[in-house]
């Protein structure tokens, strides 16, 4: 299939940018989306321009590292999955596809495509975690039983690849799904109780100094979602933080 | 330099508890005044800088990626190892042992391997207690499966994610130490030289992959934990950007590279599909549990689905070669990687193989679905069940188990695996040789350590399925931070290191020199243009088979593709940028290099052992021969070209394990 691409160029976070239009021809339906990003980078350099700079890593869906915004919706319009395991089989001959990075002032734009997403690792930095050194004496894996009920729920959770959908799609900007899901796979555990209050209110403080919204329950992350991330993540992360506050 | 390996003496169950009682130890207060640069955030190095935060030491680590989150240990999805024996089956930290030295078919060092089956357990507590979301029954307590090469259920799980949930874990342990400032992360940084002064590892040279500043960064030690090599094969299931640049600079300031042909050809991967694919796609071997791989038993029907004119659902029983079953009874479907992949190739060479290519293998899940159906309808009540019924039953429990894996099919195959079965075959996947370490993990050169998949020194010549992220976290949790410990002992007055040196200097001025000559050459052809052309190399003369005259053809081939390069190479774009087309030059000239040795290392391993199949040594049934007088390691030293290194042998000595025939018949 032959198609028209318009793509966000941006030299660097300084400089200011603009769409481009690119065309690409016999493009197999089988390629996955990120293929035919490169069958494009190859095409521009063989014309001598700089190829478009992307994200992208594991391939397979799970490091979290792609990260496109394609006909204005998160990893484009097929759900349940990562830019990188878009096929083309998605898209119709002469479609045009617009290519931006995700969008939101939290995630400052490095160059083309990619985005700065570090407040992400702050947000874990803040509270992200079980307070356990590695000792070689922790008690034995099964001396605490846990229902597979809630062992399943936490696993959901922590499914989370923080690739930053949520924040893209939401007209927000909002990190509550990508919060919700941390504070949630703790607050499902017990090994996570100990530390509840401060972790809930330490991860959401962060959030709000990096520049996130707030939630207005649209639920545009939950649909966007790669992994499928339910929103009573962010119901159970107020609960968590109103438990901790009063 | 003589090769010492330093295992400590005594019997084996021992040898572990009596150098941790004998080591030296650095006190709180000196920690405080140690500097450690750990390079790569996966499983090995995110939880070895964790832990040696929360010791006191001061760590500097690195990432290319935007966040310690990413690194590929994530993609791991079947499982980890532990001698837990919560089955109850018959497991043991000697059982654990003896299968990982048997699966590596006897080329690895007891010693380490014993270690590694010792602290195992300890991983599955450190990460419960950290919250990982394992996998559990119906009692609450922790479930297990079972993995190729194995007759225990030791392998635990979280979903088709355990990488993932285990690699999250070691990077909240990280963030905890990031957030107290005993950890300076480094992300989007890549390590392009290792610094040496007076004969110790000192510090590194990065780059800065936003900016493209070149950074000079020192420290008392220096750990890599950059993981394997598998892209030499462009084509493979690693990352993209996973490559052997830290370990290849590290080979050429002095470190031996050990055993590099012995590399991992997964049975299970999504097969490929046209020229234009940039990555394959493991489907976890824990899909072995449970599906059954086969392929038409008369060449007329595989003809007839190449063409289409057949489906695999219109083959009967008898139509069928279940060929794994067939030649391996005892194992079945579960036989170690290695033997499962060569199989595979086997009968697609003979043209019984599926899709349009010719290079795939059925995994049906058809018997699974009935016999969990069947099962399912018995805990219910449900008598009399109807076929759809027990279809529908079924495929809830296989869509419990391997729901994600199959997702992950159907949206790059298109094809549902749930009704017409998987299509697989053999892709490059682990890298078992790398850098030779001694029993502390440090390599030949003092206060350098190599941990992780980067090293050699666990799996030997195949590394069992769900023992790659056991190594990982095991040298970066349990094993490092005592061996360093003992090394750094030393430094405890030596105080900061300046990189204001002569050495930093020089290591420097070799880094931006050839940054510039990428970016100033006048070449006219792409850096994956001579990554796609050293892989088909690679894949055609040194993958699932080997031969003499293949491996001879293979290094003049690589010289050749070699001088092209550095000829024709063009990189777009300016140094003082992000560039990842820069980023890619540099690395795929390491591959360059690391290949030819690669083939040199197998040419010269005159047997055929787990991942290194000669064809000149097969008993008359087609299995990989040993030979005796190849029980050793082969640790090459660097002196200019890769066809002149120097091969240091390691005899490996079998004191708690018989030495036998592999067979999993």
């Amino acid at each position: 299939m032959n198609l028209t691409l318009k793509i966000w160029r941006q030299k660097d976070s300084k400089t200011k940018g603009q769409m481009v239009d690119y065309k690409v021809t016999d493009i197999s339906e089988h390629m996955s989306f990120l293929e035919m990003m490169d069958v494009l980078n190859e095409q521009l350099f063989a014309q001598g321009e700089e190829p478009v700079a992307f994200d992208h890593d594991c391939r397979e869906g799970i490091c979290g590292m792609c990260s496109m915004y394609i006909n204005g919706e998160a990893h484009g319009p097929d759900r349940g999955i990562t830019t990188c395991q878009l096929h083309m089989r998605m898209f119709n001959d002469g479609d045009t596809i617009t290519i931006e990075p995700f969008r939101a002032a939290a995630f400052p734009v490095i160059k083309d495509l990619v985005v700065d997403r570090s407040a992400f690792d702050r947000i874990q930095q803040a509270g992200g975690y079980i307070s356990v050194n590695t000792s070689g004496n922790t008690q034995d894996a099964n001396s605490i039983p846990i229902s597979k009920h809630a062992a399943d729920e936490a696993m959901d959770a922590a499914t989370c690849i923080g690739c930053g959908a949520c924040v893209a799609s939401c007209k927000n900007s909002s990190a509550m799904l990508f919060v919700g899901a941390k504070v949630s796979q703790y607050a499902l555990l017990p090994q996570g109780q100990v530390e509840a209050a401060d972790r809930v209110k330490n991860m959401v403080a962060q959030m709000d100094l990096e520049g996130f919204g707030n939630c207005t329950n649209t639920g545009a992350c939950e649909v966007e979602c790669p992994k499928g991330i339910s929103l009573e993540n962010i119901a159970r992360m107020n609960r968590e933080l109103l438990k901790a506050s009063i | 330099m003589a090769l010492d390996s330093k295992i400590p003496e005594g019997p084996i169950q021992d040898k572990w508890t009596d150098y941790k009682n004998k080591i030296n130890l650095v006190n709180p207060a000196n920690k405080r005044h140690i500097d450690i640069i750990v390079v790569g955030t996966g499983l090995a190095g995110g939880s070895a800088a964790a832990t040696l935060a929360e010791l006191g030491y001061n760590v500097k680590a690195f990432a290319y990626q935007d966040s310690p989150r990413r690194a590929h240990s994530i993609a791991a999805q079947g499982g980890i190892n532990a001698a837990k024996n919560y089955q109850g089956d018959g497991d043991s930290t000697y059982r654990l042992f003896y299968d990982t030295v048997k699966g590596g078919d006897y080329r690895s060092r007891e010693a380490n391997v014993y270690r590694l089956a010792e602290v195992s357990g300890n991983i599955i507590d450190q990460c419960v207690a950290q919250g990982v979301p394992f996998a559990r029954d119906y009692g609450g307590l922790l479930d297990n499966r079972s993995f190729g090469g194995v007759l225990v259920s030791r392998t635990f799980y979280a979903k088709g994610q355990t990488g993932q949930q285990l690699l999250l874990g070691a990077y909240s342990a990280m963030n905890r130490q990031i957030a107290r400032g005993k950890i300076e992360m480094f992300n989007r940084h890549e390590m392009l030289d290792v610094v040496i002064v007076d004969g110790k590892a000192r510090g590194i040279i990065a780059r800065n992959l936003i900016t493209g500043e070149i950074e000079r960064h020192s420290a008392h030690a220096v750990v890599v934990a950059t993981g394997g090599y598998g892209n030499v094969y462009f084509l493979s299931t690693n990352a993209m950007g996973s490559n052997v640049t830290a370990s290849w600079k590290i080979h050429k300031k002095g470190a031996y590279f050990a055993n590099p042909c012995y590399t991992q050809i997964h049975p299970t991967c999504i097969p490929r599909s046209g020229d234009y694919q940039s990555k394959l796609t493991l489907m976890s071997e824990s899909l072995r549990n449970d599906g059954r791989i086969w392929v038409p038993a008369k060449l007329e029907d595989a003809k007839a689905i190449r063409e289409g004119k057949k489906k695999p659902t219109d083959l009967s029983e008898e139509e069928r070669d279940y060929y794994l079953e067939r030649r391996y009874p005892a194992f079945g479907n579960l036989v170690p990687r290695d033997v499962a992949s060569r199989a595979a190739k086997e009968r697609c060479d003979a043209g019984f193989g599926v899709n349009a290519t010719g290079e795939a293998v059925y995994l049906d899940f058809a018997d699974a679905i009935t016999r969990y159906g069947t099962e399912q309808a018995k805990i219910h009540n449900i008598s009399n069940p109807s076929k759809a019924k027990i279809y529908e039953l079924g495929k809830a429990i296989v869509e419990a188990k391997y729901g994600n894996l199959f997702q992950m099919y159907e949206k790059i195959v298109d094809e549902n695996p749930y009704e017409t079965p998987m299509m697989i075959y053999p892709a490059v996947h682990y890298t078992m040789g790398g850098v030779w370490v001694d029993y502390n993990l440090m390599t030949t050169v003092p206060g350098l350590y190599c941990i992780g998949e980067a090293n050699f020194s666990d799996h030997g010549a195949n590394r069992l399925g769900a023992s790659a992220l056991m190594q990982g976290l095991a040298d970066g949790y349990f094993v490092l931070p005592y061996t360093i410990g003992d090394y750094l002992a030393d430094d405890i007055r030596t105080g900061k290191i300046s990189t204001d040196s002569a050495e930093f200097e020089a290591a420097e001025k070799e880094v931006k020199d050839r940054i510039e000559f990428f970016i100033n050459n006048k070449g006219t052809k792409s850096v994956d243009y001579f990554h796609k052309k050293l892989g088909k190399v690679m894949w055609d003369k040194c993958g699932m088979s080997r031969n003499e005259k293949g491996l001879k053809e293979a290094i003049e081939e690589i010289k050749a593709i070699r001088e092209e390069f550095w000829k024709e190479v063009k990189v777009p774009g300016d140094a003082n940028e992000m560039n990842p087309e820069l980023e890619k030059a540099g690395r795929v000239a390491d591959f360059l290099e690391l290949g030819e040795l690669f083939a040199k290392d197998a040419l010269v391993r005159e047997e055929s052992a787990g991942g290194h199949f000669r064809e000149e040594y097969q008993t008359p049934e087609g299995e990989a021969k040993r030979r005796k007088e190849f029980q050793y390691v082969s640790a090459w030293e660097y002196v200019g070209e890769p066809s002149e290194a120097i091969l240091h042998k390691e005899p490996l000595e079998y004191e708690n394990i018989e030495v036998k025939e592999r067979s999993y018949k």
